[in-house]
């Protein structure tokens, strides 16, 4: 079952890992973006888990408490944001865009000294015989927990968001910031535990790729991952299940113009790899131009800070 | 009616906030089953005073008793669950989400979401106000929309109801659909805090009434045993006169000024009011009165008018020429003018000086250009001749936009389009959230321009605003407009059928019940 020298099964297999992590930092910023907070430095914090999470598993030898260092890494950082737009009402997109040039020169600076050591591997989870089920055992039994994680959390989310009274409390903030003080609820305090969990899920993000993709430290290794995930909730105009179809077509782009480059392409390598940027872009566009059901679906106080007054 | 207990006591209450005294030494009790208004003008410190019972705000000194016992309520979870519930003037409700999640929202357990939709249902029909639990709050009138916020209390059985401006928004057929609700409620032992500045209503449906003025209070009286008059005077603390209308000039022909034929625009704005087919005519000196509940097309058709959209050639012809094509600056300078309803952000720039808000859109018309650079003093003497004319309160012309108050930026940007000699004139609520002095002040500057020979076009939902000083009269409802009437000889009853278009079924479906 190959074409042109690229199996399907190995193709879909790493392509679900290669969309781990802008599936997590996307799923975070959709949760933050649905309280109604536009956290444009998912890159930064995503650098800062993979680094935080790389320096804890070098340290303890565990990868899980690498991805555990991981998130609190991240979340650390987009604290720094939380006090910044929450208390300090600063301009959200100004902060976020600080906080990606920050986490980028902060991650440098701790990395240093790390260059060249290989973090202890994360395995797959061993499933038995599922395993060696013929092409799906390939595709869907052969992962690290962390792909699994990454599905589980894409459901959890979009059930809290539908079905529970958290989620809808978060989406009241999100939707009219106003109303919701007028009925009691805490805004910022709620804002402030979504930004945490962004930045949690940015930061789990990043330590998958210095952990498992590639797997070391080198600077700028999240490499724009964080600013593809903050497309992809957009693209998948603010619900999960979209957000992981989103990250698994750009995910299997990456993979795509690897496997093609390898298969020895004709088409010049730079095209192939700026191709899932254009897509990103072409997708944008098509998107805002609807003006319909997309656009309705934003949150409506997105962006906006909140202040108590009177 | 006093042999009832006392259920809830305000004793000696006193909120201060940088600058302002919200509420200074404010006492009154309300008892069981009682409607207690609470009466005063904008700024009198009567929205202060509910949030602290409501708990939203805590108060500097002063005590509540409920029942007798202390009652100092930390957070509106607190004060629901001792039985306080409160329908907001604005400011509650979320477009995005249905009305069983609206309604969720605002209670401490609510039930799964199927029981509550059942319960929203059983609740909703026994007090007369239809509702579908599953409808989004974006596509509902602001009376349903209003319906959802007393549902809403209304499921969790409060002692105390309190009414921020309820019918600001409604009909007059709503409003007796809503004041049904309240008297039953009454009736059935509800205790209602009802605020507003409207006479008549307090007239009507209250037992009680505490007046504030500048956060004190300075009067209580039987509504039932005093004239409008008697309240409103106390509410002011001067004794009011209603604008004065010159005799009628003729101007010579049936010559129209402003002339608007079958006028449909789509709506810019998202949940918008599409304009269909609106058409009317005003002649010099006349002043047309747009009545309509908010979001009718209103907004649509200030931004039709003023050149913000465009509309189809020859459908718009303000002094004879057709205008359709042209942007608001060129409009401006044939003498076509207009104030939007948002005062702050759309008629006036929040963080420019008056003077420069007074250039951007008087530049043209006052000629405060010179090859091309701002005249800064000829610009700086208009906008101190608007401060002079129409008695802005401000320190200076230099000040930002945003630091005036309300009414004295209404006044500010009203004067502005008046003191430019304009021909048309089209106001979109002029005395919105200003008090009664300022707000008679803008009413007589409008009627003077128009003894001036002005056409001008008042759109507003104050019908009392509109019958004081309109000659001819419309209601705008989904879009379209009614045909103008004259507002001589016009009764409560056929404005309400004007008004009631669309909400005409549920009329019927009163009439049944």
């Amino acid at each position: 079952m190959d074409f042109g020298g690229i199996n399907p099964a190995i193709l879909i297999a790493s392509l679900m890992a290669a969309s781990v992590p802008i599936l997590l930092a996307a799923l975070g910023e959709l949760v933050v973006e649905k309280a109604g907070v536009l956290n444009l430095g998912v890159e930064g914090m995503m650098i800062m888990g993979a680094i935080v999470g790389f320096m804890v598993t070098i340290q303890t030898g565990s990868p899980f408490l690498g991805f555990v260092g991981g998130a609190i890494g991240g979340a650390g950082l987009s604290l720094i944001f939380a006090f910044l737009t929450q208390v300090l009402l600063a301009n959200q997109v100004a902060t976020g865009l600080a906080l990606t040039l920050f986490g980028l020169g902060l991650s440098a600076l701790l990395g240093q000294g790390y260059n060249g050591l290989k973090p202890a591997a994360t395995g797959a989870v061993p499933l038995g015989p599922l395993a060696d089920i013929p092409f799906f055992g390939r595709v869907l039994f052969s992962h690290d927990w962390v792909v699994y994680f990454s599905v589980f959390m894409t459901g959890v989310i979009w059930y809290v968001l539908k079905s529970t009274r958290l989620g809808l409390i978060l989406r009241a903030v999100g939707e009219s910031h106003e109303a919701a003080h007028a009925l009691g609820y805490k805004v910022n305090r709620i804002r402030l535990g979504a930004i945490a969990f962004g930045g949690a899920m940015a930061g789990m993000g990043g330590a998958y790729v210095s952990l498992v993709r590639v797997p070391q430290w080198v600077d700028g290794i999240t490499a724009g991952a964080g600013w593809i995930a903050l497309a992809i909730v957009v693209f998948a105009s603010w619900k999960p299940w979209r957000a992981l179809i989103g990250a698994y077509l750009f995910g299997g782009i990456t993979v795509l113009q690897l496997n093609l480059q390898a298969a020895g392409s004709s088409i010049p390598v730079e095209y192939l790899s700026m191709s899932p940027y254009l897509i990103t872009i072409v997708v944008l566009v098509i998107m805002s131009s609807g003006r319909g059901k997309a656009a309705l679906n934003a949150p409506a106080a997105l962006g906006q800070n909140f202040h108590a007054s009177r | 009616m006093s042999e009832r207990p006392i259920l809830l006591s305000v004793e000696g209450i006193t909120k201060a906030y940088p600058g302002v005294v919200a509420n200074s030494d404010v006492s009154f009790a309300i008892r069981e089953g009682e409607v207690h208004a609470l009466l005063g003008e904008n700024g009198a410190g009567k929205s202060t005073m509910v949030k602290m019972i409501y708990g939203l705000v805590k108060p500097d000194t002063g005590r509540m008793t409920w029942k007798g016992g202390d009652y100092a309520p930390a957070a509106p979870r607190v004060a629901r669950a001792t039985g306080v519930a409160m329908v907001f003037q604005h400011f509650s409700l979320f477009e995005a989400l249905n009305v069983a999640e609206n309604v969720a929202l605002g209670m401490e357990n609510p039930p799964p979401m199927k029981q509550l939709a059942a319960r929203i249902k059983a609740v909703s029909e026994e007090y007369g106000l239809p509702l579908d639990p599953s409808r989004m709050v974006g596509d509902l009138s602001a009376g349903e929309r209003q319906r959802v916020e007393i549902i809403r209390c209304l499921l969790q059985d409060p002692r105390l109801l309190i009414m921020d401006e309820p019918t600001s928004v409604l009909t007059p057929q709503e409003v007796e659909v809503l004041f049904r609700t309240l008297r039953q409620l009454s009736a059935e032992g509800t205790a209602i805090l009802y605020i507003s500045h409207k006479l008549e209503e307090i007239r009507s449906l209250c037992d009680a009434a505490t007046i504030l003025r500048r956060g004190k209070v300075v009067g209580t009286a039987d509504p039932k045993a005093s004239t409008a008059r008697e309240l409103a005077e106390m509410m002011v603390g001067a004794t009011l006169t209603p604008p004065e209308r010159p005799a009628p000039k003729d101007w010579g022909g049936p010559h129209a000024a402003l002339e608007v034929k079958r006028l449909a625009v789509a709506s810019p704005i998202a949940f918008g009011t599409s304009l269909k087919d609106v058409t009317f005519t005003v002649r010099k000196g006349e002043v047309l009165g747009i009545a309509g509940v908010a979001g009718n097309g209103q907004d649509e058709l200030l931004l039709a008018l003023s050149g913000e959209i465009r509309s189809g050639d020859g459908m718009v012809k303000a002094t004879g020429v057709s205008v359709g094509a042209m942007g608001p600056a060129e409009r401006r300078k044939i003498g076509f003018v207009m104030a939007p309803e948002d005062r702050l952000g759309h008629g006036a720039a929040p963080d420019m000086s008056l003077v420069e808000n007074a250039f951007l859109t008087g530049g043209v018309r006052k000629g405060l250009t010179r090859n091309g650079f701002i005249n800064w003093p000829a610009a700086r003497e208009f906008a101190e001749a608007i401060i002079k004319t129409y008695d802005v309160r401000t320190p200076g012309s230099h000040v930002a936009a945003r630091a005036l108050s309300g009414g004295n930026l209404q006044k500010f940007v009203v004067g502005r389009e008046l003191m430019q000699n304009p021909d048309v004139i089209v106001i979109n609520q002029p005395t919105w959230g200003v008090d009664a002095a300022a707000a008679a002040a803008i009413r007589q500057a409008i009627l003077d321009r128009a003894a001036e020979g002005a056409a001008v076009v008042v759109i507003s939902q104050d019908l009392e605003e509109l019958l004081e000083i309109a000659d001819t009269f419309a209601v705008l409802n989904e879009g379209r407009l009614t045909a103008p009437r004259p507002v001589k000889g016009l009764t409560i009853d056929q404005i309400g059928l004007m008004m009631g278009g669309a909400h005409g079924m549920e009329v019927a479906h009163l009439a049944e019940a």
